[in-house]
């Protein structure tokens, strides 16, 4: 069993590090790996080929790289906390509360007459994700309190996916074009509007988010039995509850800031990781989701280039089969 | 040991249980009976620090409970609930080694001796065998036991148990108990569980707590059926119990 876990760690990264060099060399115009590395390492390399590689695909890899992880152990945290198969980001509508907010923030500040620049705009934008998941995320825990049933939780999340939808709607609605066509683009997910100013921002957040998440390992163990037998062993259920809550908020709520609702990776990867591992404890998945979560975000991100299509549609596509396939193996998930 | 001092609990307007007094010394088995919606489970989620207490106040180990922090209340008191766990992937040895929380770092970094005292805790509760097992593969009485080994591995003087034999078929009921039983002589604990088995509670324990709303009685088991109170409180139309045999006969 240790040797797999170890073995399965080591094709992980391995893998994580093939997809990144070959992240590099797919684009618009493809850039053999000799010169990638040229490029990389300061050698020689046309003017040109260096500045694509490393101020646009560098950036997007590690941006891929962050976000994949960041998903994917707020959904595995998510799952732990809810007790939730389909927990998710994105189905328990956190995702769409980043949305909301950065909606508010892309429509809404133009209509109000206020526009930001810069750095500004980059930590308003995050700053209204985080505001708009936190909220979110605030309502599905008071209501998961008294309610044990998934199935109203995960309705409770569909419907918040909707209202924000509806509400995006009507922003839109009444914005100008320029706004509107911002926003439009942003939904579609991508890795690539991120910028070195916005990613000073990106990586400090999921770093964060990441580590809290590592606090909260013991606990989160200790949730797989339930709320009841977590406390019995001498679980603060308030702050745990607070910790995982800043973690998913800080890592979902950056990503959808900077990437665009990014769907179904969340909500996979988990599932994945405890396929590959065969094991529950955390400190096993954690880790083995983020590595997972990194590459399969960057194939995601090749096979969109390749296609030339937004790589949130990927990640569903993707996505989808995984869950389907969760869903009929836990029918007793009711 | 466990000692209820005026104790008074309730749930929503009802008052279940008023100013009840009751010692349950080290090394007993206890059984909790009484008829459903009676308190067994709330008299057992307060002594376990989950539910609120109304009045009075509850001593464990000499310690009164809300005076206890969670940490050294999960040292003093293991609680095996009616929830049936059921998690894929998760190894018996893993699951015990959850027990063992109250003791280890904030990552949960087992040493050699909390690897000992899973051993042990396994071996105890018959399931050595099972310990890289994983729990979606095992039955009800075995994913019982694992529970109680969990609850060994937290090494608390007291072992709180909620309807630990309702999902079990007869002769597992019965083993179960006859475990419960064991521990408790043997490693000096109070172990106190609920069921609706009375002729378990009054052959196999040491001593029969009968809640009689809102009164508890805790009696030795032949006491306990010579008072009159089971007949009264369980006795009906279509079933009688019968003082001399210990058990219920149906009308005819």
């Amino acid at each position: 069993m240790r040797s797999r876990t170890a073995l399965l760690f080591a094709a992980l990264t391995l893998a994580a590090v093939a997809l990144f060099l070959i992240d590099l060399t797919v684009g618009a115009v493809a850039i053999p790996l000799r010169e990638v590395w040229a490029a990389l390492r300061g050698g020689e390399a046309a003017a040109a080929t260096v500045k694509i590689v490393r101020d646009i695909r560098l950036l997007k890899a590690v941006v891929a790289v962050a976000a994949g992880a960041a998903l994917a152990v707020s959904g595995l945290q998510m799952q732990t906390l809810f007790r939730n198969p389909l927990a998710g980001p994105y189905v328990l509508g956190i995702s769409s509360g980043a949305s909301l907010g950065v909606a508010f923030f892309i429509l809404g500040a133009p209509l109000l007459g206020l526009a930001g620049h810069g750095a500004l705009a980059s930590l308003g934008i995050a700053g209204a994700a985080w505001l708009g998941a936190a909220a979110i995320l605030a309502v599905i825990a008071a209501v998961s309190r008294r309610i044990k049933d998934i199935l109203v939780i995960l309705i409770l999340g569909m419907m918040f996916s909707s209202g924000v939808g509806a509400v995006v709607q009507i922003l839109q609605y009444l914005s100008r074009e320029e706004a509107l066509k911002a926003f439009v683009i942003w939904t579609m997910g991508s890795l690539g509007d991120v910028t070195a100013a916005r990613l000073a921002l990106l990586l400090p957040a999921v770093a964060l988010g990441l580590a809290l998440a590592v606090a909260a390992v013991k606990p989160l163990n200790l949730l797989l039995l339930g709320e009841q037998y977590a406390r019995t062993m001498g679980l603060d259920i308030r702050r745990t509850r607070q910790l995982v809550f800043l973690s998913t908020t800080l890592l979902a709520g950056t990503v959808t800031a900077f990437c665009g609702p990014i769907g179904f990776l969340g909500l996979a990867v988990p599932h994945v990781a405890r396929m590959l591992f065969r094991n529950a404890d955390h400190r096993v998945l954690l880790p083995g989701a983020a590595l997972a979560g990194a590459v399969v975000l960057l194939g995601c991100d090749i096979v969109s280039k390749w296609l030339t299509l937004p790589v949130n549609t990927i990640t569903a596509l993707l996505g989808i089969p995984i869950v389907v396939w969760v869903v009929v193996r836990n029918k007793s998930i009711c | 040991m466990i000692r209820l001092e005026a104790l008074t609990l309730g749930y929503g307007p009802r008052t279940l249980l008023d100013a009840v007094s009751a010692e349950l010394p080290a090394g007993t088995l206890t059984a909790l009976i009484g008829r459903n919606g009676t308190g067994k489970s709330t008299l057992l989620r307060a002594l376990a620090g989950l539910g609120p207490v109304r009045g009075g106040r509850v001593l464990l180990d000499g310690r009164p409970l809300d005076a206890t922090p969670p940490q050294e209340l999960a040292r003093t008191v293991a609680f095996v609930t009616t929830e049936r766990v059921r998690i894929a992937d998760l190894r018996c040895r893993d699951l015990v080694a959850l027990g063992r929380a109250p003791y280890t770092n904030w990552i949960g970094r087992m040493q050699a001796e909390d690897s000992a005292v899973v051993a042990h805790a396994l071996d105890r509760v018959g399931m050595a065998d099972y310990a890289d097992r994983t729990l979606d593969r095992m039955s009800d009485g075995e994913s019982q036991r694992v529970m109680i080994a969990r609850a060994l591995a937290q090494q608390t003087p007291i072992i709180l148990l909620d309807e630990p034999t309702s999902f079990l078929d007869l002769p597992n009921r019965y083993e179960l108990c006859t475990l419960l039983a064991r521990l408790a002589h043997e490693e000096r604990k109070c172990i106190l569980f609920s069921t609706h088995e009375l002729d378990i509670a009054l052959s196999l324990c040491d001593a029969v707590a009968l809640i009689d709303p809102p009164q508890l009685h805790l009696l030795p088991p032949d006491e306990m059926i010579r008072s009159g109170r089971i007949e009264r409180l369980f006795g009906s139309d279509t079933v009688r119990f019968d003082t001399s045999g210990g058990f219920f006969r149906i009308r005819r």
